[in-house]
């Protein structure tokens, strides 16, 4: 698995280095916190960040790309499920393919698993009901570039609102996830243990986060961007985009350094 | 609807024939069928406020910062230099008894129309729900359908859910009452209306298709509820779609952008037969409708189903003549409904064709012209003598016991279950969550203010003495606003009552009318709008008078806002406010002892006027660690919340001279104007002269520390481990 | 020629059914019994008629379903009918 190493298609399309990466941030009919993520992004952060409208079909210039959370497509037929099919999801998976990053959150999880471009699916919660509140997460990787600002074992706190979070994968998938070290964050106590009360959703293996096999694209349940303030409870989501931006210099500076 | 072979065709319109015969006056003939159901529904109670608007005139609705007052789709007060709030409570009591899930539901999709329709964008929703026994397995499936109702629509279209109150009682049994109240924010320059102006501008219809919804909803609204009337009803019950109501929103907005919308309406009660009508009357000038043009989902609809349908998610829009495609292009770039079906008219008529064929032309100020009825009030006798009777005698319990009783009293038990079924945090405003006093919204245009919102009804009260529970209910809410640091600005009012053709329905609409406008009056809160439901009540008879009030405040400084929990060892714990409590209507009495009687306790209004003042000055000087407004329970409960919040005990001594003669009286009677609060030790001296000055008693009860409440009474103790009342407090069912 | 089908869906039967649980305690709290109670959906579609029973079962694993949690049924329509 990749976890630092650059493709050779990452050389920056222009030639000349680019020191501020891009942010797309989809919107899809029925995101809710498309304006959720911006504001962290460009707001808080003061990165890079635009919008980019389900009808695109290029993502060329962007370096990360966001899916929101929210009801695309009123979470008809399954939650994701028709967005998965949308022009820009296509653009998602050719992004990818070409090793640019990629986070899914609540919903945009839902859309990366319903398009294959993570393994498994959500299904409805345990206990039948939505349910909006903190939980605690332990970061099991702190080598991808989306998790390298927390150490890992690290236990922090995030909130999550869903009501189709449960992550579900058939046994051989679901053994070669874990094998292959794919999971990124994973439901615990404040002790940093998994138990069946630590798990809001039932998810299997207390699952609410992880990446493909190249290690570029996340999907993770929990809300990195309504924990990026103090004021609204805690930080512990901000450090997620961080190492994004810090992972995405880093390659910049590196293929620079090479077209010297 | 019984067989109709001998009813006259204006009874089965629903108008009276005084009524009729005012319809046929207004308009020099008689009214076509087509046009004679279209009074039926606009003459309404629902739609017109028969009996409601001579009272409604009383709310004192004039203030510094109010842009718009009552009389538009939401009340607008400004919140920030040229930033501005929208806000208005809707209730769906009738469809939600029949369905609870769509009837709730849908009671949020119209409220969230309502907000948009003055140009903002929705930011917070707010429930107050009241059922019966949660012991009834039908309350309990009314319950659970609403808030799943609730959640559904709020969390799919985005709207945080951030405050609520739910409350069970025997009256609401028949008749749950569901009252939903949306805030947006908008720039204060930007504030849209409804009224239609510039004859030619085309008509813009938006949204959804148009199906057979709810024909006759608005009607239905305005009966009384019977046994049977399940099934038959269940037609009159909207659907909504959550995931058009957030497309509309996005693209109203959008729309909204162009500057070239003139005016806007949400197609709600009375579908386009109302926008069309109050837009064109409120204009002083009329229109020319093209039915044929409208979407439809259901073919063969006559002009009248389109006229009265119902079906949500829709908007109607005068544009600017010429720039109707930049209106048009927002909507569908979103994937909705958007044809041009009619235009503004100088001449004040309102005329309708469905292709060539004229079908409806009338004055659109006569839909509008509803007569008013004033019913003689008379208080009930035996409520007069419910208020006398005589609790001296009472036997009193074990106070230990009765503090844990109501604790797990389902109206006081911790709502935690519900209110995490609801996004709370989306838009990522949420600076203060459900479960405190009041709610409080980070104001991301203008750093670092914020609002807080809280809703608060008084049933039991207003049974007992309506102009108490009137009063009381603004003072509630004003107060939870004040308790986290902000500063009431704005109400919007929901009043929920019986039958008002009856006497004892009027006497009780008039007291809680007065109660909440002499007490807006002279806290010099304004009412900017508000909603009237009547007919809530069967059989088995009328709901308690419950007005349901919703205050919106203002705050400098959202990193002040103050919590209700304890949080320090060494805290001075103290009660600030009034002293007058009775037992009279309270949660106590009715829990552990069984009984609805009493006299409340009026507010004191220029106490609770000095009270908030004292309230955001302390939190202005950042002298309170926590506050919490005292009300089901009284003292002693507020104390085992503020310690089960903290998660940290207290240790309060109630003196003689406090105590008075009943331990029940001084731990659980309740009263307006209380709040118990905890102030780091280094500070109390200086809220001590605050409160002196203001002229607000304080008393003194104790320090915050350890793992346990324990009161000290005059002849005994009452000692309960933290962990005891959050277990009971946490017992929901 | 077209032909009407419908299509019944359910989760498989290793992916815990959240819904169905739910309405089988809701069912006793009316006091009503019922047991194994699976919450699934139907689709009816009508697809040109030569191939179709293959069309069908393309659309439904590539759209209509998720083969990874779902199972499906086809019928035709007439056959439904008749029941």
């Amino acid at each position: 698995m990749s976890t630092g190493a650059f493709l050779e298609s990452d050389r920056p399309r222009s030639g000349l280095p680019t020191p501020d990466p891009r942010f797309a941030v989809v919107v899809f009919p029925g995101s809710n916190c498309d304006r959720d993520c911006l504001h962290v992004l460009r707001g808080v952060l003061g990165y890079r960040a635009e919008f980019v409208w389900h009808e695109e079909e290029d993502l060329e210039g962007f370096d990360a790309v966001v899916l929101p959370g929210g009801f695309s497509y009123g979470d008809y037929l399954r939650p994701g499920a028709v967005a998965a099919t949308s022009p820009v999801v296509r653009a998602v998976r050719r992004f990818a393919e070409a090793g640019g990053l990629v986070v899914g959150i609540c919903n945009g999880f839902q859309v990366l698993l319903e398009a294959g471009l993570l393994p498994g699916a959500l299904v409805r919660n345990r206990g039948a009901t939505f349910r909006c509140e903190w939980v605690h997460l332990r970061v099991e990787r702190a080598d991808t570039p989306f998790t390298a600002l927390y150490a890992p074992g690290e236990v922090v706190r995030m909130p999550i609102a869903h009501g189709d979070g449960r992550y579900h994968a058939p046994p051989g998938m679901l053994e070669e996830v874990e094998q292959r070290g794919q999971v990124v964050f994973r439901y615990v106590g404040r002790d940093g243990r998994t138990t069946p009360d630590a798990n809001p959703n039932g998810s299997l293996h207390h699952i609410a986060g992880l990446v493909n096999r190249e290690g570029n694209v996340l999907g993770l349940m929990p809300h990195p961007e309504r924990c990026s303030e103090p004021v609204l409870g805690g930080q512990d989501g901000r450090r997620l985009f961080e190492s994004m931006d810090r992972w995405l210099r880093e390659r910049a500076r590196l293929a620079a350094g090479r077209t010297r | 609807m019984t067989a109709v072979t001998q009813i006259p065709e204006w009874e089965a319109a629903g108008l009276r024939r005084e009524e009729y015969e005012r319809v046929c006056a207004l308009l020099g003939r008689r009214p076509n069928p087509t046009e004679l159901r279209m009074f039926g529904v606009m003459w309404s109670e629902h739609c017109a406020y028969k009996h409601s608007r001579p009272y409604l005139k009383r709310l004192p609705a004039a203030g510094p910062g109010v842009l718009r007052g009552p009389g538009e789709n939401a009340g607008v007060v400004e919140v920030a230099p040229g930033l501005a709030a929208a806000l208005k409570v809707e209730s769906h009591n009738h469809p939600s008894a029949v369905d609870p899930f769509h009837g709730a539901a849908t009671g949020v999709g119209g409220i969230l129309r309502d907000v948009l329709s003055m140009g903002a964008r929705p930011v917070a929703l707010l429930d107050s729900l009241r059922f019966g026994p949660p012991e009834d397995p039908q309350s309990r499936r009314l319950r659970d359908g609403v808030v799943a109702g609730i959640s559904h629509y709020g969390n799919s279209v985005g709207v945080p859910v951030v405050g609520g109150e739910v409350l069970y009682e025997d009256c609401y049994r028949a008749n749950p009452l569901v009252n939903v109240a949306c805030v947006g924010l908008l720039p204060a320059s930007r504030v849209s209306g409804s009224a239609a102006v510039g004859p030619g501008n085309p008509v813009v219809y938006a949204g959804a298709r148009t199906g057979r919804d709810g024909i006759g909803g608005a009607a239905f609204a305005s009966e009384q509820l019977e046994e049977t009337s399940a099934e038959s009803d269940r037609s009159a019950v909207q659907i909504g779609d959550p995931f058009a109501g957030k497309l509309l929103i996005e693209a109203t907005l959008e729309a909204l952008e162009t500057g070239a919308v003139v005016a806007l309406q949400d197609m709600g009660a009375a579908g386009i037969t109302c926008a069309a009508a109050e837009m064109s009357a409120r204009g002083g000038v009329g229109m020319v409708l093209h039915l044929d043009r409208v979407p439809r989902r259901e073919r063969g609809m006559t002009p009248v189903e389109v006229l009265l349908s119902e079906s949500q998610e829709r908007m109607l829009l005068v544009v600017e003549r010429g720039r109707e495609g930049e209106v048009l292009r927002a909507y569908r770039r979103w994937g909705l409904h958007a044809e041009v079906v009619g235009q503004v008219t100088a001449d004040p008529v309102l005329r309708v064709y469905d292709g060539s064929t004229l079908v409806v032309e009338l004055p659109p100020v006569a839909l509008t012209d509803a007569p008013t009825y004033r019913v003689p009030e008379e208080e009930p006798q035996a409520r007069r003598a419910l208020r006398e009777v005589d609790l001296s005698g009472l036997p009193e319990p074990d106070p230990a016991q009765a503090l844990l009783r109501l604790l797990q009293s389902p109206s006081v038990v911790s709502k935690r279950p519900i209110y995490t079924q609801y996004d709370h945090m989306v838009q990522l405003r949420t600076v203060l969550p459900p479960g405190g006093d009041a709610a409080v919204l980070r104001l991301l245009e203008a750093p670092p203010r914020g609002i807080a919102l809280s809703v608060d009804g008084s049933g039991r009260i207003s049974y007992l003495d309506p102009w108490a529970g009137g009063a009381a209910a603004v003072c509630e809410a004003t107060l939870n606003v004040a308790c986290v640091g902000a500063k009431p600005v704005a109400i919007t009012d929901g009043l929920n009552l019986g039958n008002p053709e009856r006497p004892e329905v009027a006497w009780e609409l008039a007291g809680v009318v007065d109660g909440i406008a002499e007490a807006c009056r002279v806290l010099q809160v304004p009412v900017v709008g508000g909603n009237v439901s009547l007919y809530n009540e069967s059989e088995r008879g009328a709901v308690y008078p419950t007005p349901v009030v919703v205050c919106l405040g203002v705050m400098e400084d959202v990193t002040r806002t103050v919590g209700t929990g304890f949080a320090a060892a060494g805290d001075v714990v103290a009660l600030v406010g009034s002293d007058r409590v009775s037992l009279g209507g309270s949660e106590y009495l009715r829990v552990v002892h069984g009984k609805v009687a009493g006299t409340p306790v009026r507010p004191d209004l220029v106490l609770h006027r000095r009270l908030l003042d004292v309230l955001a000055r302390a939190a202005e000087g950042g002298m309170l660690r926590s506050s919490h407004d005292i009300s089901e329970g009284g003292l002693a409960v507020a104390l085992a919340e503020a310690c089960v919040a903290g998660g940290i005990g207290a240790r309060c001594t109630l003196s003689p001279e406090f105590f008075g003669t009943r331990a029940d009286l001084a731990l659980f009677g309740e009263g307006p104007s209380r709040v118990l609060v905890s102030v780091p030790p280094e500070r109390y001296e200086a809220f001590a002269e605050l409160c002196a000055r203001a002229g607000v008693p304080l008393r003194l009860l104790g320090y915050v520390g350890g793992d346990q409440l324990q009161l000290r009474l005059p002849d005994g103790e009452v000692i309960v481990p933290v962990a005891e009342l959050r277990s009971a407090w946490e017992a929901y069912r | 020629m077209n032909k009407r089908v419908r299509v019944v869906v359910f989760l498989k039967p290793g992916v815990l059914d959240a819904q169905g649980q739910a309405v089988q305690t809701g069912l006793r709290a009316l006091g009503l019994e019922a047991s194994e109670v699976r919450v699934g959906k139907a689709f009816e579609l009508t697809v040109p008629e030569d191939r179709w029973r293959e069309r069908v079962r393309e659309l439904c694993e590539r759209f209509l379903t998720n083969p990874l949690i779902e199972d499906y049924e086809i019928y035709e329509r007439e056959e439904v009918a008749a029941r």
